[in-house]
């Protein structure tokens, strides 16, 4: 690891094919300071995405990196973190990967609290696919595919995650450089599952939830006298739906990450050129 | 006297018939006799018939036979569902004092034993160990020493505490002592001895089997999903595989689970997941991405009877098809099958070699029958020194230096000769990649470039032909190697076929038994087809899966046995059709 590294070495010569003004630029930026902030380089560094707008960010981040299947990309992470922990693994998703297709694999990162972060590029539309309704779009929200509104009520990705006993839970905005970037550096420090929804806006799908709208609806909890570690204060923020915040909701400081509370600590990856030294006692347990 | 003897003990689910079983199965294999062990059982917890059949002689077994000589009976459906395997002079023990098994007639010739099973065990400290007290009666009947049932209590329940040992141990010789007074005649008359002998032996079944190969072969990461009959390889990995400084994690689902273990891959540990068929089809999409990525991978799939949730509890060998044609597009693959319980452990250290040295899937697949059953086999079958491990292309730091591109990029999809590309795990310096499921350059970045397509297409595959030039993909062979006919099988059907030989009359048709352990990439047949009059493939499924592979393979049509009602062969039923057939 490197305190010298810049954001920039994080970027791959590749030229992301987002649309003009897309909130991902900024979310990727972000995350790209973070992680040189905290320390890391490219090479100590793993970066999972799956499917969608969000899951080309391996593509254009320059990291080892793995671009999966559709809503799995926390597996995935869970895996790498666990076989060789002292690498920095982040996960990157949108909100139709992280809480439709991916929703079940959301609440047990959650609950497992393995030591990774996971930023989630919440557009509240389907982007990709050009334009359907998202699990975090707003119920009479019309598209194509739902000309009267999805007719049920949007998730609420930050209540999914406090419920499942989240101990990092977080809102960016993508437009808000400083604070985004902020924010998932403390993700990255968190000693567990480090969660942070970015309001990442669609300008080509979603004329709703715009850059605009939030920058008129946004309360950023650094200037309320929110405390994080109050867990009623982050339930009552959480569950209020109808106020926009950013900033850190909910911090657990107690939080003992999973490799540290089941010893999961040794780097999996060295192997002997044979069977273990003590290998003939594995048979001899079956005499 | 009989060259084997076959006990059961058959009751409710629930009625501890499992772990009885293995500790009496146990006690004869620490007495240096050889055991085949056989499940009956129904998926549901509690209630419903449940049997574990133990079948031992001085020499190997490695089937099951349709005879009983000792049952215990726990209920009355015990006895009725084991009449036909019963015979003249078999001893059946049960509890008269049970109120369902008052009124139980000893069929004609054989010998009952009202053995009071929960009263006595209620005398040695808990109704709870009444069938110990059964299996010393049986050691009576059996002239079996009964200290050899003792160390296996010993064994089963030393952890537990001395006291519960001497319990256990007390209730056994209550059973024995029982039998020695009301029944010397009977059992004086009994025409088995279970004699002992030095040996020492391995009692093991193919789940365990599985898993020691999985930790003797560098494994240090499991996820899965429980699903009969894969769940015992997770359960002799769980806590085992912490000692090597592993982990094992139960996933939510088996999505999770392909992709948990997908992610300790690609960080560079070995890495495995175990499912059954419902959970492979679950696991599928990732199986590509595992491929596409170029991911090693070892996947196992414990077959049950399907489609759909089909019996969950009975035997099947119906997911060739979907290992080797699974999954959309096309996708470069292994698929290993062991035949035997040992080889279960062996062809799970191979799988773990092919899948690095070639960076691809591989799957490993056994099934019910070989999951659960247990069989003896000397120690050297399992002999670690013979276990190599091969990284294949892992490069480090300096060799890093020869894959970078013009601009330093790391070249992790490589077109080489061999279609094996250089693997560098994440931490390795300059080796910093991206890796997809999308095609992609050498780079690993997205294309749709037809040339790079192409490259990358055949570069996959040449790794499936570097792999058949480098490997010894023979199948084994056994009978009259000069034989006009030939036996073709798959799987965990070898044992039976080497006991249906030894079974058949001197007057049957000979032939030449090849058993395959790879379907793909799989041995070439053509020759051995072409040189045989009659070709056989013995397989347990409805459509003859494999039977179609090989006559692909070879443009020869082969005659097929097929077996799909749950149950797995039988070396006797095999002789007689097998004979049929080749008449």
């Amino acid at each position: 690891m490197s305190s010298e590294t810049r954001f920039i070495d994080f970027k791959s010569d590749k030229q992301p094919t987002w649309c003009p003004g897309c909130g991902d630029f900024g979310t990727m930026n972000g995350m790209m300071k973070a992680l040189a902030n905290t320390g890391n380089d490219p090479d100590n560094t793993f970066v999972v995405a799956g499917i969608g707008c969000s899951g080309k960010i391996g593509t254009y981040m320059h990291s080892y990196a793995l671009h999966g299947v559709h809503g799995r990309a926390l597996p995935v992470g869970t895996g790498v973190k666990m076989a060789n922990p002292d690498l920095e693994v982040m996960v990157a998703g949108g909100d139709g990967d992280g809480y439709s297709i991916g929703s079940g694999h959301f609440i047990h990162a959650v609950r497992r609290n393995v030591d990774m972060s996971y930023v989630v590029m919440d557009n509240r539309i389907y982007g990709l696919t050009k334009g359907q309704a998202s699990p975090t779009s707003r119920e009479d929200f019309e598209t194509a595919t739902t000309p009267q509104g999805p007719k049920q009520p949007p998730v609420n990705p930050l209540a999914l995650a406090l419920s499942a006993g989240g101990t990092f839970i977080a809102q960016s905005f993508a437009s808000d450089a400083q604070r985004h970037a902020e924010l998932v550096q403390q993700a990255i420090e968190h000693d567990g599952f480090g969660f942070v929804n970015v309001f990442s806006p669609c300008v080509t799908f979603n004329d709703t939830d715009t850059y605009d709208y939030f920058r008129d609806n946004l309360t950023d909890l650094a200037e309320t006298d929110h405390d994080a570690s109050d867990f009623d204060q982050a339930k009552e923020r959480i569950l209020d739906g109808d106020s926009e915040y950013q900033g850190v909701l909910y911090q657990d400081e107690n939080s003992v990450p999973y490799h540290e509370a089941h010893g999961v600590t040794e780097d999996m990856t060295e192997i002997p050129d044979g069977a273990p030294e003590n290998a003939t006692d594995l048979v001899r347990e079956f005499y | 006297m009989p060259a084997d003897f076959n006990w059961a003990i058959g009751g409710e689910a629930g009625d501890g018939i499992d772990s009885t079983g293995k500790i009496f199965a146990r006690a004869l294999s620490r007495a240096g006799r050889h055991v085949f062990t056989s499940k009956d059982f129904a998926s549901r917890i509690r209630g419903g018939y449940t049997a574990y059949k133990v079948r031992t002689a001085i020499d190997p077994v490695e089937s099951t036979v349709d005879r009983l000589d000792v049952l215990i009976a726990l209920t009355q459906r015990t006895v009725d569902e084991n009449l036909e395997e019963l015979h003249e002079g078999s001893v059946i023990i049960y509890d008269g004092e049970r109120t369902s098994m008052q009124d139980l007639e000893i069929p004609d010739g054989m010998v009952g034993m009202d053995v009071p099973l929960k009263s006595l065990a209620e005398d040695a400290g808990g109704a709870i160990m009444r069938n110990i007290v059964a299996l010393g009666a049986a050691c009576e009947v059996t002239d079996f020493p009964i200290e050899h049932l003792a160390s296996s209590l010993e064994k089963r329940f030393g952890d537990k505490g001395q006291s519960i040992v001497e319990n256990n141990k007390a209730a056994a010789d209550l059973g024995a002592e029982f039998v020695e007074e009301n029944y010397e005649a009977a059992s004086a008359e009994f025409e088995y001895e279970l004699e002992t002998t030095d040996e020492n032996y391995v009692l093991i079944n193919g789940d365990e089997a599985i898993g020691m190969g999985a930790l003797a072969a560098g494994c240090r990461f499991y996820s899965g999903y429980p699903i009969t009959p894969a769940t015992d390889v997770m359960e002799y990995l769980t806590g085992r595989l912490e000692r090597y400084g592993g982990h094992v994690v139960q996933a939510e689902d088996e999505l999770s689970a392909i992709n948990m273990a997908l992610g300790a891959a690609r960080a560079g540990a070995r890495s495995m997941t175990a499912t059954s068929g419902p959970g492979i089809d679950l696991m599928t999409e990732t199986f590509g991405l595992v491929a596409q990525s170029e991911t090693p991978l070892v996947i196992c799939d414990v077959m049950r009877s399907g489609p759909s949730t089909g019996m969950p509890t009975k035997q099947e060998q119906g997911d060739l098809n979907m290992t080797l044609y699974g999954g959309h597009g096309e996708i470069p693959r292994f698929v290993v099958a062991p035949t035997t319980i040992a080889e279960c452990f062996w062809k799970t250290v191979e799988a773990f070699n092919y899948a690095e040295k070639y960076q691809t899937p591989v799957y490993l697949v056994s099934d019910l029958e070989m999951a659960v059953t247990e069989q003896t086999f000397p120690p050297e079958a399992f002999d670690m020194d013979e276990v190599e491990i091969d990284r294949g292309k892992l490069v480090d730091e300096d060799e890093v230096e020869e894959w970078l591109d013009e601009e330093g990029r790391f070249r992790a999809h490589a077109a080489t000769e061999d279609g094996i590309s250089p693997r560098a795990k994440p931490g390795t310096t300059d080796g910093a990649h991206m890796s997809t499921g999308l095609e992609h350059n050498e780079l690993g970045r997205r294309t749709e470039d037809t040339e790079v397509r192409m490259e990358q297409v055949h570069k996959r595959e040449r790794k499936v032909e570097t792999a058949k030039e480098r490997e010894d993909w023979s199948p084994r062979e056994f009978g009259n190697p000069d034989a006009d006919n030939l036996v073709v099988s798959w799987g965990s059907n070898e044992g039976t076929i080497n006991e249906a030989m030894d079974l058949m009359d001197e007057d049957a048709p000979e032939f030449r038994f090849l058993s395959v352990p790879y379907l793909f990439p799989r041995p070439d047949l053509t020759e051995a087809f072409e040189a045989a009059e009659q070709v056989v493939v013995v397989e347990c499924n409805a459509t003859g899966q494999f039977a179609d592979v090989l006559e692909h393979d070879t443009l020869q049509r082969v005659d097929r046995v097929n077996k799909y009602n749950g149950v797995g062969f039988k070396a006797d039923e095999l002789a007689a059709e097998i004979t049929e057939v080749l008449q």
